[in-house]
């Protein structure tokens, strides 16, 4: 059995004494760091703090060290090379630099392909690249209840051949796991490079992804344990070093003159200026973290919670849950009867529970279900069945408050 | 109701629940606004929830205030704010400051910043309005 109570000890932000209640249900949004982290980041600015790739001193090349480490403990934890982990500012970043860096392979008429359940994030940058190139955006069809509909898509992709195909590994509004893995497949059929959106997937399904095959995968830092503005960009090494760098500066230089300049080869060529040196340190630590707890168990333990949330939710007469609850990272969207998601999640607040309320940032997927918004719970290893029950009881609680 | 009276009458009450009830009370004793009233360019900016609002100028100079939003409790919070101005001339209307009201009524804290904000917006949509009848 998973040690969740001394798990949850080491969380500050959910053992501290406070007067107000305080129950986190809004892990898709951003995870709790745990102590080692903070600390992590608290050591490395006290005692180690130096730039890296930089000069012959001591300190710099201890931060070096821990720096390049660092991003061998991502690969490894994502079974690839540490040549292929390109540090970035988030997932969003990512995404920014792969459809900046493809462009140059796109001529006018080519396909992109998106799923409905995309976040803003991985609509955007691609219609930008469509608007600039003449190519044409396609949509990977749901079904009514907000899942993808893999036989459909699978056909769009076969009778479209895109160039690219981006895809969520899980909907950040919904939850839902997403059949990547067969779409990879056709997508390679037909030649197209993949793009996987693991923002919410990396924490709770911990990729493989040499099996995975995806040609890209990205991910932010703060979702998995560890602090904001770190990110992760994920790319076979030959495609990775096919892309054009977003940026320009120090470190991503090879040579400079003013009559030309040469780049260095992925990962340093996507990786301008001084990094953020302090937050890989404490993702390294949250990796440590994460691989110290028996994945299975923690995945079992999750599934229960999620039931049990479900299980109770169902219970509660006029509730709406929307999308995949069989394959699922472990968070619920729904809503209550035709109340306003804002009303409940005022309600909610007052009682102390933070859940997040709205559009998620994926306004083409709440209009595709017919919907304003919903509300979101979100769950992580770090929430235990106390927190279930107190949310059941608030959100009882704000219903009745409807009721004037 | 005057704005008066229900400040008196939410400052009786013991706990937050109580208020947004009486709030949402408000909001749902409002006068209905017709669909056809409700167009985009009377729809306020700045705010998450749908909100509509008109002010217009009676014959006898003094605002008459007429919304509408798709949540109960910022119907009732623009109800509050519609109070304030309701029955008011222009001058009168433009001294009120609806969000120190808020604060006074100790309802900022219970809201979120961007739901703050929303109440800028409505009180500044009012503001914006009576200018041009100074």
């Amino acid at each position: 059995m998973c040690p969740i109570p001394e798990l949850r000890q080491q969380f500050p932000i959910l053992t501290s004494k406070n007067e107000e209640p305080f129950i986190y249900l809004d892990s898709g949004a951003t995870s709790q760091k745990p102590q080692q982290v903070i600390e992590a980041i608290d050591s490395f600015y006290r005692e180690q703090n130096a730039n890296v790739h930089r000069g012959l001193h001591t300190l710099s090349a201890q931060a070096t060290s821990a720096f390049e480490q660092a991003r061998e403990k991502v690969a490894k934890f994502l079974n690839v090379q540490s040549n292929e982990i390109v540090w970035t500012s988030g997932a969003t970043d990512s995404i920014n630099i792969i459809a900046n860096g493809i462009k140059a392979q796109l001529s006018q008429g080519d396909v992109i392909c998106v799923s409905a359940l995309e976040h803003h994030a991985n609509i955007v940058p691609w219609q930008e690249i469509c608007k600039e190139k003449g190519c044409i955006l396609k949509v990977l069809p749901i079904t009514k209840s907000g899942i993808l509909d893999l036989k459909s898509s699978v056909e769009l992709i076969f009778e479209q051949k895109p160039k690219i195909v981006a895809i969520s590994h899980a909907s950040n509004a919904l939850g839902n796991i997403q059949p990547v893995e067969k779409i990879i497949e056709a997508a390679h059929k037909v030649t197209a490079t993949t793009v996987v959106d693991g923002a919410q997937a990396f924490m709770h399904l911990r990729p493989d992804l040499r099996k995975l095959d995806c040609d890209f995968y990205v991910f932010s830092a703060h979702k998995a344990l560890g602090p904001t503005g770190l990110g992760v960009l994920y790319g076979k090494y030959d495609q990775l070093n096919a892309l054009n760098p977003l940026r320009f500066g120090g470190e991503m230089i090879k040579e400079v003159s003013f009559e030309m300049t040469s780049f260095q080869d992925a990962p340093s060529k996507f990786e301008a200026g001084t990094p953020n040196i302090s937050a890989v340190i404490g993702f390294s630590a949250a990796l440590d973290f994460l691989n110290s707890i028996d994945y299975k168990e923690l995945q079992q333990y999750e599934q229960g919670l999620y039931d049990c949330l479900l299980t109770q939710l169902r219970s509660i007469n006029g509730i709406i849950i929307y999308g995949d609850t069989e394959n699922n990272i472990g968070t619920v969207s729904f809503r209550y009867k035709n109340e306003h998601h804002f009303d409940l999640a005022t309600f909610l607040n007052g009682y102390g529970i933070a859940i997040r309320s709205g559009h998620h940032c994926t306004q083409p997927l709440m209009k595709a279900l017919d919907i304003d918004g919903t509300i979101r719970v979100s769950l992580a290893f770090y929430n235990n069945h106390d927190d279930i029950d107190a949310f059941i009881q608030a959100l009882k609680e704000s219903i009745d408050l409807l009721e004037i | 109701m005057t704005y008066n009276e229900f400040k008196e009458k939410l400052s009786n009450l013991k706990s937050w629940q109580l208020m947004y009830r009486e709030i949402m009370l408000l909001g749902k004793s409002l006068p209905e606004m017709p669909e056809l009233l409700k167009t985009d360019d009377v729809l306020i900016k700045g705010c998450e929830s749908k909100v509509w609002l008109r002010v217009e100028l009676s014959d006898d100079q003094i605002l008459v205030l007429i919304g509408d939003s798709d949540t109960r409790i910022v119907k009732g919070l623009m109800g509050l704010i519609m109070l304030m101005h309701q029955g008011k001339t222009p001058e009168q209307s433009v001294k009120i400051n609806a969000y120190d009201e808020f604060e006074q009524l100790g309802l900022i804290k219970h809201l979120s910043p961007s739901r703050g904000n929303g109440i800028k917006a409505i009180a500044d949509t009012i503001h914006e309005q009576v200018k041009q009848w100074l």
